[in-house]
This record gives C-alpha cells, structure tokens and sequence, in this order.
C-alpha cells in the first residue's frame, strides 16, 4: 500500500454514468479521478450501438440541458438519426441516433482527458475508506491509496459479473473485460444490500457475409436534430447510414424450441432477475408461442468495421446452436459471427437505500449512479452519473444538493422512481412512467432545465443569455398570433381548402386556427403577414404553445398541486418509529426510505393518505415546539 | 394524490345521520362562501353577507333549476373559525335523502369530499388547536379512517368492485396499446384506428354512466331502496305494507304503479327511503295462474334491493316456498314467518337450511309484532353501523361516487379527445387520468400495470 494523492471526488468506473459524473464534478472545480479498470473501455457501448429512443431520447436531451456530455458526444459521432413518432403528439417525439461505437468512446475519452480538474487512471477500485460513516478515500487493487471526500460509485454491470453462453460460464463483464471481484464484499460488509440483476445482448456478424437484398433498409432523417441545444442541425450535418430491417421464421423458432433445455434460463443456471423489457428470442418463442414471425434490425456497430449488431435477438443459447439459430434467417443464411450473444449476471444496489441527491442515506459522501443503481441503459445511467456528480461536489462545496422533480424533468421522474419503489428488475425509462409528460417534451428540455444547469455553474453565461432570447422570441410572437385576427378572403379560404379545414365565416383568431388538427402554425405563414422571421426551435415553441394549450395548462394545474407537497420537506433524521398514529408498515417504509418531503412520502407504496395526515401533523407539532 | 391538497374546498355532512331534525353539510376552504352563492338563492348572495350570520333561503340543484329544501346558511370568514378558513354550513332538514343530495350538489359545485377528520386536521395545521390536542387529532384520523375502510370494503364486495375492476382492466389495455406503439416506434404493433378507439371509449363511457345511474347506493339515494314483497297468496303480503305504511314514522306518498298488478309505496325508516313494491296483485287462483305468480315474483325479485319473502309459519313449506327460497338466496333478503301468534308448523331451523339464520325474523302483521326487528334488520342490512356513525360514514360511497365521476368526465374527454383527431398520446393521458380515478376506486395504482401489460400482450425488447 502506498499514499498516491489526495483528491476531492473519486468517481469508479468509466461508463455513461462514470463519464459525466466525473466531467460533471470538475467542472465544477473538483479534483476528481475517474477510475476503470480498462480506459480503452470508457463510455463503451457494450450492447445496441444507438443513443435516445422513446423517453430515453428525453433523458439525453436533459442532460444536455443541464451541462453534460452525452448529446454532444452523440452528435459528433452519429452514423444515422431519426425523429421517432412525428405522428404522435409533441410529448412522445422522440429522438433517436445510430452511433458509431469506436468514435463515441474515443470522443468521450479525449473529453476527459482535456478536461481541466479530471484526471482519467486505468485502475480496479478494491476498497472504499471510511470513518465514521464518512468516505475518506479509495483503495485500488495494487495498493495505491486516494485520499478524498467524496465517491461516485458507477461501476454498471462489472460487480461479480459472469456471462453465460450455454453451459460456457465466464466470469466477466461485458465484452469479455475484467470484472470487479472485489468491491461487492467491501460494500457489503460496510451493509449495504446487493441485489443480482441479469440483461443480456444480441450477436455481432460481419457484414461481408450478410445478404442485405433479403432485408428493408431503414434510412434516417433528411431534416435532422441534434441532441445538443447548442448544435444547429447545419454543423452536424452528414451522410447516414442505413440499418436493416429481417425477420425470424418458423424454422428459428424449431431450432430454438429444439434447445430450450440447453438454455441457462431454462435450465436454471441463471440465478438473476431478468427485465421484462429485454427478453431473450428464447423468451420471445416461448411467451408468444403463436408469433409467427419477430423483427430483426441489422444496425452497423461504427463506419470503421464491419461487424453489425443483430438488434431483437439476444440470446444465452450454446455457440452452435446460435449459428443455426441466426442463419435460418433471411439475410443471414451464411452469417459470420463475429462475437456470440450471451447473458450477463452481476451485483447491483437496492437503490432504496440512496437520498434524492443518490447519496447513501448511511454513508456521507458516498453516493452512487448508473446501472449499478438497478437501472438500465446508457441514457438512463447517463442521467444519473450526471447529478451523481453535481451532488458530489455540491456536498463538498457545502451545497444543497440539486433535486430534480418528477414535474421538472424525466430525471426527476427516473430518480424519484428507483428511490421510492425499489426495483426487482433493471429499470427502463417509459414514456407512461412521467405523468406530467405534456410538460416533459424533448423540445422544450432546454427551457425547463438550462437555468437551472447555469445557476449550478454547468451552463455558461452566453447560453443562458441565448436560452432567455429564445423564450423573449417565443412569448412576444405568441401574444402576437393571440392578438392576430384572420379575415375570410379568398385567399384564407382557398388556404383552408388546401388543408381540409372549415372555411371560415367571419374573421377569425389566428391563434385559433393554429389550434385546428389539420393545421400548425407555419402552414398558416401564407395568410400571416405581418409574421417576423423567426429560428426554427422558436416557431416550433410557439406553435406547441398555442397548439396544446388548453392540455398544457390543465396539466399546469396538476403540477400545481402536486408541488405544494413537494414542498413540505422531512427533515433527514425524523425517527418513524415512535411517530405515533403511523401504521406499523409505514413506519417501516418511512424509515427505510426517509423520504425527501411530503409528496414523496406519499408515493411510497405501503403509505396510506391516513399516514401522510399524521405526518403532517407531526410536521406541525415539531414546528411549533421548535 | 387527489386526497391530498390542502387548501381546496372540502365539504362533509357534519351531524349523524338519519335522526331527524336538522342535518348540516359543511363546507371550508377559500372561495366557498362564493361556491355557496352557485346553490343557494336567499334576498343576498351569500358572498355579500357579513361574517358569523345566518341567512334564509332556498337551496336549488343549479342544473335543473328543482328547489332541494329550505336552508338556514351560516357564513363564517376567515380567520375566526374553527378551521381558519372561510366556512359555510347549510342547516337543512334532516332526513337521509335530502341531506345527500344537498351534499351532492356542494360537490358537483366543486368542493371534495373531506377525508377522515380533515376539517379537524386543517384545524390544528392551521394553528387553530392547542399542541396538546395533536394526539387526539391523529387518533380521530386513524379510528375514523378505519371506520370508513370497513364501510369502503364493505361496498367493494360485489358488482362496483367487479365492474370498476372491469372498466379498469379495459382501460389499461387501450392505454397499453398506445403506449407500446409509442415505445417502440419500429415495431410492428398493429395501431388502433381512432373508429375502435372511439367504440372503445364510448362503450367505456356508457357503462360508467350504467354504473352511475345503478350503483346500488346511488340508485338508493336517488329512487329509494327498491322492496318487492314476496310470496304465496293469503301469507298476509298485503297486511304488512299496510301496516308498514300505517306505522306513525311512515311518511306515505302513493306513486302510481306501473302495472295494473302492482302497488308502489314509499316509505322511510328513519330517513331512508324505501319504496315498496306490493306484488298483492298478481293473487289468483288456478295452478296455470300460480305458475305466473312465481314467475313474476321472481322478476321484481330480479330487480330490487332487498326482498321480504312472506312465509305463514302455520302451515308446512311447499314446493314452490321452495323455488322462491332457492333464487333469493343470492339477492339482499329477509324471511319474514307471518303468524307467529297461531300454532307453529315450520320453524326457523327448518328454513335456515335455504337462508342464513339471520335473515329469518318471525313477524305476526295480526299482532304488529316483529317490526321494530324487521326495520333494524333492514337498516343493517344496507346501512350497517352507518346510520348511527357521524359524518364521515358514507365516505366510501360518496368518495367512490366523485371518482367514478371524475373517471366519466375523463372518459367525455377522451372521447372529444378522439374525435378532433388529437394525437394518440393525448388519447392515452386522458385514459390515464380515467384509470387513476377508477384507481382511487380500487386502491391499485396504474403506473406498473400499464408496463406490465405492455410487456404481456407485445413482443418487444432487444
């Protein structure tokens, strides 16, 4: 053992969430070290080569609102990208990018590595120091000792991981990288409870040997988005390419029936819970027997290999019967695999454990983000890693921590949820899981979160000035189109007519017109003369604003009341067991969780509204004791 | 999370029920004393009055215009008042059935039912009440919560529970269909066309307002608790209801009956109202007429809230007592053995065979004895520990009533929601909003079921 530094924050491991943890924390002018166990691992996509999608795309623009990492890496290094449900209303689109997995990672180590206050070191975390319930540093398997006062523990799915491929067992993380074999003990002698989750991932085949004539290819967005508020889509703007449509057959699904006993699934080998979300295409065989068919999307894994990602088809079936399996498909009759699918096992936390700000209610300064909460995806542990770190060096700074809630943000809702309801799968971000979602838009991320990424200090002066222009414009041309007054002539009917509307019979409000299904604000640009040029993302405010107003202020009023519980915080060291009046289940939950506020409390299941009373009571009665 | 805003309208009957005299419905929040003006006609509005004053006037239902009763209304400002906020308390005239629907209206006005307690709770959170008396606050929430749980569960048994469950089901099932497209954008899911989303809602809607209109509570409030009195002829059918109408708490209006065949009555047992139905018509003889007469007992059996099945207990069971015994077994019934004052040929144990002893009440109509124990059995049988209980008594049905209302409305604006051809992701939040009021309902909450049955009925996932 040797003293090697001192340091504020040690940030443990270099995932989603390790990565803005960690940019997050110097930015704010912490000394911190991202550990991994392997650098040339670092913001590694270990399985679908794609950033965003359904409410995942939301969390990526939020973090990019705030003042992380994730939406501009995306955008420097996308390969295609697509604006998901366009039909659907504003509060579902949903942006989605193809990446190109070698470059994401290589972008995103090079932003550590010029980051000032970061420092990157490729070590295994054996040991975390503590006195008395205080983090005092961090200890690495060769022996090297690191003094700090904060830790982030974003070790994703390393901890005690196997993967299974058949009866094949490897004890290792993803991708066939070392496993942390160590710290799961030292956690768990410290007392913290573990859970055992499993995922799984897809084949990887050379696209030499694919037949992609038998497939439908699948072109991104000629007008695109990028990820990041501070692209315009001109700077971003490249040659796509395609991913690939196929499907499965009766005759897979013979080859997979054959073995299901060779299965560790079915076997029972697997000892992990496995998401709901992320079933094996022998799950999918098994539980929708009657499916003739299930989709395959063929997506390339970067532009500088060959290797495709086989997207709807992961799998723990032996070597040899996955390439039986795959090349019943068409397309893939001759398919080289360039590296097999398997299932991966390994130690998480029981999130309920963690504060709001994800700092461990037991340990000061320990907190904990990313996959390693019970999560899944890069999005989601992106997410967390990002206020992981603010917390971090809001707790050293001797700050507040930043809480985000359900109504500011699908963060908000994503944190709120692992805390309060504890998992018993990875959890996946779904779009029905914010209730405020009408207010959550991708579009708008910038306007909910960006002041509060400035007043942090993650946000800059000269993009907060753009975002208070942005809403200027906004507000000043909506109470315009409000104010505005369209005539019957003949060019407004004729207009109408175009788009199937109801020809008008006096003068009408233009904002009222934007309001009609078959209308939006910028095909009534012809009848609006005295419009003034405005940038995209303006109109497209102004037109969601006026558009979806009557739903936007009925769901303002929810958020209303919904905050006024919000608000009435718990102080952290209430002991619930000799609250009088509490049922016995909810003392139990109530102390097990310690939640934030009222609000909270209330939605932690086995809470009764009879308890919320009580403690509101006793809120009372310790104010004015106080 | 309905239940828990602190500042709005709440609303309670606040004196026990069913005895008497004057009721009152009280109402406390801000901007109730001018909710109060939208129903109470007097020389003033309410809103112009002064503080702790009491006012005349006439309380209307502002839908249709109908005047519910004659009201004294005391006007209490803020901050003088037991909750420190403004309060309107409406003195009505006793009774069951008025003093609902005078609650009824307050709430269509806009005001929540309170929870357990809750003008006591704002009490004291509003600095009212001494410290010391925080203990018995949480005591009075917790027994009273108790209280109307047993009442809640009660009334869950039974056809709401299994239809709102139904309903529920059916919701989260278009919901999830939505919401699986919206997840997974590429997927081939097969979209509902906006024609089955809208048959879907519609047929949703019809059959929350079917269940508004028949909620067995409801349609007791509204129309009376519907009796049929069962039996064979000359068993003294007909000597009950006119004994039951000569009672001198019986207050009689005669309703014309619908069939040449049947008298309706109603009466009311200590403010509840109970409408009879005499089936004394349809006495005839002849074994082709007696066959009808059966048959037809047992259609209004079919219909009705509770039916008193008429045995005379001097003479032996027969086949057809028989047959009527084994349908009402299943419906609300008491057995009533006429003539327990002539020798006895059939005994309560012989008939406790088809129904529960507790149902079985021996009566003499001759005598008049019996009825006190037959108006008790009824009350229990419907109200039980409710007509005594205080005001929060009838929370369950009148909480799950405002939720199956709030589900409706949900349900109407889904249905607009569809047809302006909204996106379909303001088709599903309305559809949530529905399930979450149906939820209060039951107690379930929707979030993980909608994932769930997202994940049962789609093949999705990498």
């Amino acid at each position: 053992m040797y003293e090697a530094q001192t340091i504020d924050v040690a940030v443990i491991g270099g995932g989603h969430a390790g990565c803005e943890a960690a940019l997050a924390s110097a930015r704010l002018g912490m000394q911190t070290v991202l550990f991994a166990i392997s650098l040339d691992s670092i913001a590694m996509m270990p399985c679908n080569p794609s950033i965003g999608g359904s409410s995942k795309g939301h969390l990526v623009r939020e973090i990019d609102a705030l003042g992380g990492e994730m939406g501009k890496n995306i955008d420097r290094t996308y390969i295609q990208t697509k604006m998901l449900n366009t039909g659907k209303g504003p509060a579902v689109y949903s942006l989605r990018a193809q990446a190109d997995k070698t470059r994401y990672h290589e972008h995103m180590k090079h932003v550590l590595e010029q980051t000032p206050n970061l420092a990157i070191k490729q070590a295994e975390i054996a040991e975390i120091l503590m006195e008395n319930n205080t983090v005092t540093g961090v200890v690495t398997a060769s022996g090297a000792i690191y003094r700090c006062r904060a830790v982030v523990l974003c070790m994703g799915t390393y901890m005690k991981s196997r993967c299974l491929t058949g009866e094949t067992i490897t004890e290792s993380g993803p991708n066939n990288l070392m496993p942390a074999t160590k710290l799961s003990d030292c956690l768990k002698q410290m007392g913290i409870r573990l859970f055992r989750f499993k995922t799984g991932t897809p084949a990887r085949m050379n696209r030499n040997s694919l037949d992609f004539e038998k497939m439908t290819p699948q072109y991104g967005d000629e007008n695109i988005v990028p990820f990041s508020f501070t692209n315009t889509p001109e700077e971003i703007q490249r040659e796509q390419v395609p991913c690939y449509l196929t499907y499965t057959n009766e005759k897979t699904h013979q080859v997979i029936r054959d073995n299901l006993h060779r299965s560790p699934l079915f076997g029972g080998l697997i000892e992990g819970t496995g998401p709901r979300y992320c079933p094996s295409i022998e799950d999918k065989v098994v539980r929708f027997a009657d499916k003739e068919r299930h989709q395959l999307f063929v997506e390339p894994e970067g532009e500088n290999t060959e290797e495709m990602y086989i997207q709807g088809m992961s799998s723990s079936l032996p070597e040899d019967v996955q390439i039986a399996m795959y090349r019943t498909i068409p397309g893939l009759e001759h398919c080289e695999i360039t590296r097999f699918a398997y299932a991966i096992e390994y130690d998480c936390i029981d999130a309920t454990q963690l504060k709001l700000s994800l700092e461990f209610q037991n340990y000061h300064g320990l907190f904990s983000a990313g996959q390693f909460n019970g999560s899944s995806g890069y999005e989601e542990a992106a997410a967390q890693g990002l206020i992981g770190g603010i917390n971090a060096a809001r707790y050293l700074q001797g700050k507040e921590p930043l809480i985000l809630r359900r109504s500011d943000g699908y963060i908000g809702v994503l944190i709120d949820d692992l805390i309060s309801k504890g998992s018993t799968e990875p959890y996946r971000m779904m779009t029905s899981r914010a209730e405020f979602r009408l207010l959550l838009r991708q579009d708008n991320a910038d306007w909910r979160l960006t002041p509060i990424g400035y007043e942090i200090g993650l946000i800059s002066e000269e993009r907060y000035q753009a975002l208070r222009e942005k809403q200027r414009l906004t507000e000043e041309e909506i109470a315009r189109v409000k104010a505005q007054t369209i005539a019957p002539t003949e060019a407004t009917q004729a207009l109408l007519e175009q788009y199937g509307s109801t020809l008008l019979k006096s003068g009408t409000k233009l904002s009222d017109l934007v309001k009609r299904p078959e209308l939006d604000y910028d095909k009534l640009a012809p009848l609006d003369t005295d419009r003034p040029a405005l940038p995209a993302p303006v109109r497209e405010q102004v037109n969601i604003q006026i558009k979806y107003e009557g739903y936007i202020s009925q769901q303002m009023k929810q958020v209303e009341q919904f905050q006024k519980l919000e608000n009435r915080l718990l102080p952290e060291d209430v002991d619930y067991e000799n609250i009088q009046g509490l049922r016995l289940e909810a003392r139990q939950k109530l102390n097990a969780i310690r939640p934030r506020s009222v609000g909270h409390a209330s939605r932690i299941t086995g809470v009764s509204p009879a308890d919320i009373s009580v403690l509101l009571i006793y809120m009372e009665q310790q104010k004015r004791k106080g | 999370m309905l239940q828990h805003f602190l500042d709005d309208i709440i609303a309670a009957i606040s004196t026990p029920l069913g005895s008497g005299g004057i009721s009152i419905v009280r109402m406390s929040g801000a901007g109730c004393i001018a909710l109060a003006d939208t129903f109470f006609r007097g020389k003033r509005p309410l809103t112009e009055k002064k503080t702790h004053t009491i006012s005349y006037g006439k309380l209307i239902d502002p839908q249709s215009g109908d005047v519910i009763d004659e009201v004294l209304v005391s006007v209490m400002r803020a901050p003088h008042t037991y909750t420190t906020e403004d309060i309107v308390e409406i003195n009505c005239h006793g009774g069951y059935y008025v003093t609902q629907r005078i609650l009824q209206t307050v709430l269509a006005a806009g005001a929540r039912l309170a929870e357990p307690g809750e003008f006591t709770k704002r009490a004291f959170l509003n600095g009212r009440m001494d410290l010391t008396q925080a203990e018995a606050v949480i005591d009075v929430i917790q027994s009273k919560t108790e209280l109307s749980r047993r009442a809640a569960v009660g009334q869950l048994e039974g056809r709401l529970k299994k239809e709102v469950r139904a309903m529920r089901e059916q919701l989260i099932d278009m919901i999830a269909s939505i919401e699986a497209v919206i997840d997974y954008p590429d997927y081939d899911i097969e979209e509902e066309t906006y024609d089955s989303m809208e048959q879907g809602a519609q047929a949703l809607l019809s059959r929350m307002d079917t269940l508004l209109a028949h909620a067995d509570r409801g349609k007791i409030l509204r129309e009376g608790l519907q009796t049929v009195i069962v039996g064979k002829p000359n068993v003294g059918k007909s000597s009950l209801l006119n004994l039951l109408l000569e009672e001198e708490r019986a207050i009689v209006t005669d309703i014309p009956g619908t069939t040449r065949d049947t008298v309706e009555e109603m009466i009311q047992i200590d403010g509840i109202p109970i409408q009879i139905v005499d089936t004394a018509g349809i006495r005839q003889t002849g074994d082709e007429v007696e066959r009808l007469g059966v048959e037809k007992s047992k259609a209004y059996a079919a219909q009705a809230d509770l039916i008193l099945m008429m045995l005379d207990s001097s003479r032996p069971l027969e086949q057809e007592d028989k047959e009527i015994l084994s349908f009402i077994k299943e419906k609300h019934s008491i057995v009533l053995l006429n003539k327990s004052d002539l020798a006895q040929q059939l005994s309560i144990e012989e008939l406790s065979q088809f129904v529960p002893k507790e149902q079985i009440l021996s009566i003499s109509v001759h005598q008049g004895s019996g009825l006190d124990a037959l108006m008790d059995a009824i009350k229990n049988m419907f109200f039980s520990g409710m007509v005594q209980a205080d005001e929060d008594a009838l929370l369950g049905n009148v909480r799950h009533k405002t939720a199956l209302l709030a589900a409706r409305e949900a349900m109407a604006h889904c249905l607009e929601t569809i047809r302006t051809r909204m996106p379909e992701d303001f088709i599903s939040m309305d559809l949530q909003d529905a399930s979450r009021a149906l939820g209060e309902i039951t107690g379930d909450v929707a979030d993980e079921e909608i994932i769930d049955r997202i994940f049962t009925k789609f093949c999705l996932g990498k």
